[in-house]
């Protein structure tokens, strides 16, 4: 079998920040399995020197002039916050109180 | 938070090496953030320099600003760096509410620019030969503000409050190599080699480089080894050093630290720490357990960067002199001492005597301006000497006067005065103010004879040899001509009529 | 007037041009289609009928005025719902954007409305168009207008159904992986990806940033070239927009000539695993091209059997990146559980309400991928597969002008059947993803009925990068071909809808 635990679901789905029910931890790690079985072919098939391919169509040397362009206004920017104050964005705490 | 112990530090690097790294990161001064067109500007009423890139709206795709990438360049050929015949972006990827898209956008393993070196000089006179990892282009992350706990800082904060102005302002990253050998000058070397980073960044004009306004940043890396080990200690990075005055102090502070827990057996935990000015420590920082695993991949919305061999020579040829080089011509043309040269280094002078001079000034007489009456008056009003309202080449001016006789050095510091009230060029305020040097003869005697008018037991005393009677005398004759009497000539004409 | 629904594009351009009906009539004639049979297919999760006939009205007016118009000025057309648009929520068909109203138009959107095409309303798809069938929309499912049963193809499956069941004449989408072409294949209509880079994905919520790119749906070739040739062009908010220009698609779709032109058949892409329906429809085709004076070649790509498996670790990667930007934070849904929550905690129940279970599935497969330890071997090796795609393909290209293939397996399964069995679903792409993967365009026009179940098939056609134009000139050939053999359009095969 493959190492899709359900510790590492866990793991995973902590650094993507999405809780996760134990039951689809068990879920997720059956079929997160049976998927990574069937990529795994991926690392045979390129052994020997292949380079990678990041952009389908090469480019380089993409860029833009340093020249001002208009900015969204203060209140456009937060049109699509939950919670804002003083023209900010406001969140909840960054950590637990200690 | 219990205070923690610390070694002497003559002790600790008895028993220690110390080895340092330096990371700083340099806040470009180009018109447009890294990746968008928003405003790159400080003070704004918050998020309204921001557009669907910066604040990472659905749908949104960055755009490179050309003018980053010249200054990356700039910044690299003048650290010696090799530039990159690829560079590459990639995403960082992490959560953070200041983090717009919760990666940012950043260099991973093809920087712009790696491998070079500079030459830092301590206060000491030592010179050490830094070396460069790389430098990399990157974008700043938004302004949190912390709300409802008691310092403002992030414990104990109720909520926060996210202005996404600074995000995506392009910053270049350097960062040396493990440092070796700097030992009891380790703290002096960090901070000579920010102010070297601060000093030519700010020759390139690719940043404003006010450390106190956050454009030039640093992070300093502290490890110690027993003497002789060969495997490097756990290093420790400490962040908020926000002055060279702090980075020096914080990397002093580290050492002592350290080797306190070392020479009890522990051993030192890898982690950021936070540099407190007022306290005059370092603190645990905040532990990041997932900060190793960035999954760091190639950025698919940006092309890879290739600069030609012909436009890094354009911009090869855009660079100014090397500090470092310039210094050394300077020194080996002015002639002066190495202490009076490290004087006016320190001092910030060099542009101004360089300028004096080259308007026809000697050396010592624009060395003696500057850094003798200028400074004291810039001293007195608490003012930056390059703020005072007189250009280098009316200093020139002024020397040229003395020199030509018609002024002495009395005159001379009148005539800066009226010079920095706005009254016009030296020889201009000499001319409407008849403070010329008196060279009349005839003015002279007759002064003297003034002075002299019954005390004919000076003459006497003169004639025998007493020269303190002259003094009084001559200072008699400075005193009724206002001072514009030459008093070396005053002196000669007494002593020829005592003789007489 | 006949039925003005029933005509296609093309003619509904002459018809405006030569003022024979207003933009209104063709604007209302859509909406009135829709709330007839709009329900039963769910094409549309948001209707804009006001806006609509207020841009219709308008053009109505300039076009009366003597004005100067686009040559599609008038013409309705609906947008899938991973554009933004300033008029309408855009919500990628998930809860966690429910609601939004972007702040800035995606360029294609901003290129309709320059052209004065009234935008009927925002189009179905699975949740961030990841999935084959839009059975993973978090608003429901849309239905295969041939058979309510069945699925209507995916992601793009909203517009494939609104196109093939009338309620608009043509309709934007956008392929990651088959994402138009899929949807095309099952429901007798046409629809291309364009060549990477060729029309701007500056706001179109990203899936894979390497592998998107938006594309015309519509019922016949000229359709799409008509829509192609307005939403193509160079936009420097994209960093990957092609800066050529590719030609004239319609130009291309007048030729009707396939002589001489040499037709690649993928060996890998034929018999087993395909639907006896869906090959013998292919041969078919293969036998018209060649009595219209086309050479039929055998060409082979290898690499094809770890297509899937490189697309199905490059995607989740690139994605989960994309989707990291959903936190509660500048937009979309926030979801604060009970107590005092961290931020932390309020973005991890955020993203657990807001994503379905294929996103969250492909978020943490992705999260897996570029995780350090499994990099190397996942994401990596798979943009390593890419590189042996792209030569497979110039090898194949080297011997043939245009490649084709039937474009999925299977005909339209029905609703619920693939849903527990996520490979099941992801095989439905085996055909379409090789082209994502190299950057080449690739079209699916309609290939007849499988007499099995009576389904609509596809032909899928692929050229070489910027080569768009060989499409259109094989494909409207072949689709004349089939209307001479068949007596009428595909289209016209499908059962009437019953209507409210």
């Amino acid at each position: 079998m493959s190492e899709i635990t359900p510790d590492l679901v866990r793991h995973l789905a902590g650094l993507a920040r999405i809780l996760v029910t134990d039951e689809e931890v068990d879920k997720f790690a059956s079929q997160l399995s049976l998927i990574v079985d069937s990529v795994a072919t991926v690392s045979k098939a390129v052994e020997g020197d292949v380079p990678a391919t990041s952009h389908p169509i090469p480019m380089a040397n993409v860029f833009r002039e340093d020249v001002i362009e208009p900015s969204l206004t203060q209140g456009q920017a937060l049109s699509g916050a939950s919670d804002s104050a003083d023209g900010r964005f406001r969140v909840h705490a960054i950590l637990d109180e200690d | 938070m219990a205070k923690e112990e610390l070694m002497n530090y003559e002790q600790a690097l008895a028993q220690f090496e110390v080895v340092i790294g330096l990371e700083v990161h340099v806040e470009l001064n180009t018109n447009t953030k890294m990746f968008c067109g928003c405003k790159n500007e400080f003070g704004n009423e918050p998020n309204t320099n921001v557009c669907p890139i910066c604040i990472g709206l659905p749908g949104s795709l960055p755009a490179v600003n050309k003018r980053a990438i010249e200054s990356s360049i700039r910044i690299g050929l003048a650290l010696g760096c090799e530039i990159a015949p690829t560079g590459r972006f990639s995403r960082k990827q992490y959560f953070y509410p200041d983090l717009a898209k919760n990666f940012q956008t950043s260099q991973y393993d093809e920087p712009i620019a790696f491998e070079g070196a500079l030459e830092v000089e301590v206060p000491s006179g030592n010179k050490f030969n830094v070396l460069i990892e790389r430098a990399h282009m990157e974008e700043d992350a938004g302004k949190l503000t912390h709300v409802g706990g008691s310092t403002g800082r992030i414990q104990g904060a109720e909520y926060s409050l996210v202005d996404y102005n600074r995000a995506g302002v392009p910053l270049v990253e350097i960062v040396t190599k493990p440092v070796f050998g700097a030992g009891a000058e380790a703290p002096e070397l960090a901070a000579a080699y920010v102010r070297s980073i601060r000093d030519i960044v700010r020759a390139l004009d690719v940043s404003d480089a006010r450390m106190e306004r956050g454009n030039v940043r640093c992070d300093a890396n502290v490890s110690l080894r027993l003497h002789g080990a060969e495997k490097l200690g756990t290093r420790t990075e400490t962040k908020n050093v926000n002055s060279l005055r702090s980075i020096e102090r914080a990397v002093r502070y580290e050492i002592q630290r350290q080797a306190a827990i070392l020479a009890k057996g522990g051993s030192i935990l890898q982690e950021t720490r936070h540099w407190h000015e007022d306290r005059g420590i370092t603190s645990s920082g905040r532990p990041k357990s997932d900060a190793d695993d960035y999954r760091y991949f190639p950025e698919p919305d940006l092309v890879p960067v290739q600069p030609s061999r012909e436009w890094i020579e354009e911009l090869r040829a855009t660079l100014p002199e090397n500090p470092a080089e310039r210094r050394k011509r300077l020194a080996a043309d002015w002639g002066f001492s190495e202490l009076e040269f490290r004087d006016v280094v320190n001092a910030g002078l060099l542009d101004q005597i360089e300028e004096t001079v080259a308007a026809g000034a000697k050396p010592q007489a624009a060395r003696k301006w500057w850094g003798g009456e200028l400074s004291r008056i810039a001293n007195d009003e608490s003012k930056d000497v390059a703020e005072l309202a007189i250009t280098p080449a009316q200093v020139a001016e002024l020397a040229g006067l003395i020199d030509a006789g018609k002024i002495n050095d009395r005159l001379a510091r009148e005539v800066l005065g009226f010079v920095l009230a706005g009254e016009g060029s030296p020889a201009e305020i000499v001319a409407a103010r008849g403070l010329e040097v008196v060279s009349d003869d005839g003015a002279l005697i007759a002064a003297i004879d003034a002075a002299l008018a019954g005390q004919q037991d000076v003459l006497d005393a003169i004639r025998e040899g007493r020269m303190q009677a002259a003094g009084a005398v001559i200072g008699a004759v400075m005193k009724a001509m206002k001072g514009s009497a030459d008093a070396a000539r005053v002196r000669e004409l007494l002593i020829a009529k005592a003789n007489a | 007037m006949t039925d003005l629904t029933r005509k296609s594009a093309s003619e509904l351009v002459d018809l405006l041009a030569s003022k024979q009906v207003s933009s209104v009539e063709v604007t209302q004639a859509h909406i009135d289609r829709t709330n007839a049979v709009g329900g039963a297919v769910h094409s549309y999760l948001h209707v804009s009928p006001e806006s609509a006939l207020a841009t219709a009205a308008e053009i109505d007016r300039k076009r009366a005025a003597g004005e100067a118009l686009h040559p599609l000025a008038g013409l309705p057309i609906a947008v899938k719902d991973n554009l933004t648009t300033t008029d309408a929520p855009t919500t990628s068909g998930s809860k966690i954007l429910e609601g939004w109203i972007p702040q800035y138009d995606a360029t294609v959107v901003a290129k309709l409305r320059a052209a004065g095409m009234p935008i009927l309303g925002k189009t179905n798809l699975d949740e961030f168009a990841m999935g084959s069938s839009t059975e993973f929309s978090a608003f429901g499912p849309s239905r295969n207008p041939w058979d309510l049963d069945r699925i209507p193809g995916g992601s793009g499956g909203g517009s494939s159904s609104v196109v093939a069941s009338f309620q608009a004449p043509i309709a934007i989408g956008s392929d990651t992986g088959g994402s138009i072409r899929f949807p095309a294949a099952v429901t007798g209509t046409v629809g291309t990806k364009p060549t990477y880079g060729a029309v701007s994905r500056y706001g179109l919520i990203a899936l894979a940033s390497s592998l998107d790119q938006i594309g015309p749906v519509s019922r016949n070739v000229l359709d799409a070239a008509l829509l192609q040739d307005v939403i193509a062009g160079y936009d420097k908010h994209d960093s990957t927009s092609l800066p050529e220009s590719l030609g004239s698609m319609v130009e291309a779709a007048k030729k009707l000539d396939v002589k001489g032109m040499r037709i690649g058949v993928i060996k890998e892409l034929t018999g087993a695993g395909f639907q006896p329906g869906v090959q013998a429809r292919f041969n078919e085709s293969l036998a018209l091209l060649q009595a219209a004076g086309a050479e039929i070649v055998e060409v082979s790509c290898p690499s094809f059997e770890y297509a899937i498996a490189a697309y199905y670790l490059i995607l989740p990667a690139e994605a989960s990146s994309n989707l990291a930007k959903f936190d509660s934070v500048r937009f979309g849904l926030r979801v604060t559980p009970e107590g005092n929550p961290t931020i932390e905690r309020v973005m991890a129940a955020t993203r657990e309400a807001g994503f379905g279970p294929e996103v969250k599935r492909r978020i943490i497969l992705g999260t897996y991928a570029l995780s350090s330890g499994a990099y190397d071997n996942y994401y990596g090796a798979a943009q390593k597969v890419r590189t042996l795609i792209q030569r497979d393909f110039d090898a194949a290209f080297a011997k043939a002008d245009v490649l084709v293939s039937p474009t999925a397996p299977t005909t339209a399964f029905k609703l619920g059947e693939k849903l527990e069995d996520p490979l099941a679903m992801y095989l439905n792409d085996i055909a379409t993803i090789p082209a994502n993967l190299a950057g080449i365009p690739g079209m699916s026009i309609p290939n007849g009925l499988a007499e099995e179940d009576g389904l609509p098939v596809g032909i899928q056609l692929l050229a070489p990068a910027r080569e768009d134009a060989r499409l259109y000139q094989v494909g409207a050939a072949l689709e004349k071909m089939h209307e001479e053999v068949w007596g009428k359009r595909m289209i016209d095969f499908a059962p009437e809808l019953e209507v409210k």
